[in-house]
């Protein structure tokens, strides 16, 4: 390790910006503050012992010789964090170059088959109309999982900055549904959205909460089999926004319930229904309303449906 | 016929755009790097240039500041169409004078002729 190595290491803000941790959970603060901890009890202890202690200096050297100690112990906790969160950190930028990567490809394959299937270069029969419906949708599928995967990558890596303004959800739900209801009409389901007269704005990014309800949106619908109804509600609850989405779906089997938020994580009896799905919706949904400074939160019963809710910070 | 020049180093997007793009009534002008690109520019005076970011020889973030600081090439509309959406390239490419930055996963062939069309005010 150079000069240079150790002067970097000792900015602080730096560091745990790195990390995309924040101070009270930054290893380099809190090796910091045990620090001036240790000093502050040394001159302590020195002091109260040079008034009731024979030779203070024999007292002041052996606790400089502890505090020695635990300054060594906490520079190897401290490495061995750092390492840690290097390698996640590592583990997400290579998601995020492999997802790059295969995004040029699948871009050319998803333009090609749009090409063919528009029928311009050559004459389609109806059988291969068929087939590239199924290219179609499977190239769609995979495009979606790779977007999921570098939103999480940045999520991790802690690259993914909000741009906050304020705005009313009303016009993004209700374009949202329109967006969604060819899937909604092909599953036969009814979404209904209310909104109040008095909507209250909220201050978040509107790119990022347009992602959570999408996913919600989209989960509602995707889980109700044969008929069924999804409905939103918006309104200011104890000084927040409250979002509420309620469906007549299939629920979520009491013994998965805990496992919802994690990470590529589906339900056994969503695995059953559907095949499709990359488990990263609902993960992604959690990070960015915290990320916002709101809460989310769901109830559900196998068999009758389920209620997803969030709620974030007013104007 | 309009021309438009395609600065973009995958031949087969080369061959796609080349089609559909004919299809439409338009000329396309293949660059497969930053260096033939700006040359181009400059000798076949094209309508529009559709301009991929990572590319040979010359990155396309530079093949974009000397279009628009050229005399010659500053009025041409350039369209970005990359699968790089890192922070920030986005607003470094509109700031640079870029007409519109399209990210090729978010886009269907239909959906990016209609950008073009627009941008060449049609």
């Amino acid at each position: 390790m150079n000069l240079k190595d150790v002067f970097s290491q000792l900015n602080i803000f730096t560091q745990c910006k790195k990390y995309g941790l924040p101070l009270w959970q930054c290893p380099h603060f809190l090796f910091l503050l045990m620090g001036l901890i240790i000093i502050g009890s040394t001159l302590g202890v020195y002091l109260i012992g040079s008034r009731y202690v024979e030779s203070p200096q024999a007292v002041a050297l052996i606790t400089l010789l502890v505090t020695a100690i635990l300054f060594i112990i906490a520079f190897i906790v401290t490495r061995s964090f750092e390492r840690l969160a290097e390698a996640n950190r590592m583990k997400s930028e290579f998601v995020s170059i492999v997802s790059h990567q295969l995004r040029s490809p699948l871009s050319n394959l998803r333009w090609i088959i749009e090409l063919l299937n528009s029928g311009k270069v050559d004459s389609v029969s109806e059988k291969q109309l068929e087939y590239f419906k199924v290219l179609k949708e499977n190239s769609d599928r995979m495009r979606e999982l790779i977007s999921d995967l570098l939103i999480i990558s940045r999520i991790e890596t802690a690259k993914f900055p909000l741009k906050k303004k304020e705005f009313s959800l009303v016009e993004l739900i209700k374009e949202l549904i329109k967006g969604l209801e060819p899937l909604a009409k092909a599953s036969n389901v009814e979404v209904k959205f209310e909104p109040k007269a008095d909507s209250p704005k909220i201050f978040a990014d509107p790119s990022q909460i347009q992602l959570v309800i999408e996913n919600l949106l989209d989960n509602a619908i995707r889980y109700i089999k044969e008929k069924g109804r999804v409905g939103i509600k918006l309104k200011r609850k104890d000084g927040d926004l409250y979002f509420e989405i309620e469906d007549t779906g299939v629920g979520i089997p009491k013994e998965d319930q805990k496992y919802i938020f994690q990470k590529f994580f589906r339900s056994e009896n969503v695995m059953r229904y559907q095949t499709q799905g990359s488990g990263l919706g609902l993960y992604i949904a959690k990070s960015i309303i915290e990320r916002s400074g709101g809460k989310i939160g769901f109830k559900s019963e196998e068999g009758k449906g389920s209620t997803f809710w969030f709620n974030l910070p007013l104007k | 016929m309009k021309k438009i020049l395609f600065i973009e180093d995958e031949s087969a997007l080369q061959k796609t755009f080349g089609e559909i793009l004919s299809q439409e009534g338009y000329e396309m002008i293949s660059a497969l790097d930053g260096e033939i690109g700006l040359r181009l520019a400059k000798d076949k005076k094209p309508d529009l240039i559709l301009l991929d970011l990572v590319l040979p020889k010359i990155h396309g973030f530079e093949v974009l500041k000397q279009l628009k600081t050229d005399k010659e090439t500053k009025d041409i509309p350039v369209i970005v169409l990359t699968n790089l959406e890192g922070i920030g390239d986005v607003d470094k490419a509109l700031g640079l004078g870029a007409t519109t930055y399209l990210v090729k996963a978010q886009y269907g062939l239909e959906e990016i002729v209609e950008k073009i069309k627009k941008a060449l005010g049609e």
